[in-house]
């Protein structure tokens, strides 16, 4: 599947969903946490300082960046890192994609100040 | 913004992003033939790079690696496969321990083209995953660095650093 020659709106909004995820601390942990095991959501809540609603918030936003899903389980939510292969492709497609960008604006003022130079 | 083209492939798990520079294909190159320039581009401000050899030629070896915030060293190295001054390059890019050895996952295949227009040049970057281990390698450190490259990008709103 390639995902147009472009960069499309739901390639980019798939981009910023991601931002957004990463852009917070707590949110990093959560994502740490489930990935070495499946924590509850509100075993999650017991570790920061937030209520179980701030926490399910947290993890809606991950959900919707496709980084971790959430499973019922008796009378809990389960959160688990997304494995599926195309979730994941996203993922590190979506973060090489952040990390040139930095690298190229970089370059540009690099550039921009070797020309000030001469 | 330099940038004018991203394409992923999430089958054949490559990203090409491809950036126009006002400059000429030589001087691009520079970006990527000398280390001191290199340094001041590879690692984002938080993760300071250091290439302690590095030289392109076909075959040869670059040794760099990256200072995280509490002091960690992330260490890299480059088989530098294909050299074509000053416009194509490629590489093979290895997470490694402390002493060189590869940690899991496979290497970050890497190609840069570099074509010159009439008074700019474009540079093309593609990046491919070798195996699945090397993308989630990816990710993880995405977690760490991910918030830093953010940073960079809306820091210039606020104005200059420093």
């Amino acid at each position: 599947m390639v995902v147009g020659k472009n960069p499309n709106q739901d390639d980019d909004a798939a981009t910023d969903l991601l931002f957004k995820a990463l852009a917070d601390p707590i949110r990093r942990d959560i994502l740490r946490r489930a990935h070495e095991s499946r924590p509850s959501v509100s075993a999650l809540a017991r570790e920061h300082p937030i209520s179980v609603t701030a926490m399910q918030k947290h993890v809606a936003v991950l959900e919707r960046a496709e980084l971790v899903s959430k499973q019922r389980v008796g009378r809990e939510s389960i959160v688990q890192t997304r494995s599926d292969a195309l979730a994941r492709a996203r993922a590190a497609l979506d973060r090489l994609e952040a990390q040139w960008r930095g690298r190229i604006e970089r370059m540009e003022q690099i550039l921009e100040t070797d020309k000030g130079d001469t | 913004m330099p940038v004018i083209d991203v394409d992923k492939d999430l089958d054949a798990l490559t990203m090409t992003i491809t950036a126009e520079f006002e400059a000429d294909a030589e001087r691009l190159w520079q970006l990527w033939a000398d280390p001191r320039q290199l340094e001041r581009w590879w690692g984002p401000p938080s993760h300071p790079s250091t290439f302690v050899e590095h030289e392109l030629t076909a075959g040869s070896r670059t040794i760099y690696f990256m200072t995280a915030p509490d002091g960690e060293q992330h260490h890299g190295r480059w088989l530098i496969e294909e050299v074509e001054p000053p416009h194509r390059l490629h590489m093979t890019d290895d997470v490694v321990d402390d002493k060189g050895r590869p940690e899991d996952g496979g290497p970050v295949g890497m190609t840069i083209t570099i074509a010159e227009t009439d008074d700019t040049a474009t540079m093309s970057i593609q990046t491919h995953f070798t195996d699945r281990p090397s993308m989630e390698q990816t990710i993880e450190m995405g977690f760490e660095q991910g918030m830093t490259e953010m940073l960079d990008r809306v820091e210039p709103l606020f104005g200059p650093r420093e």
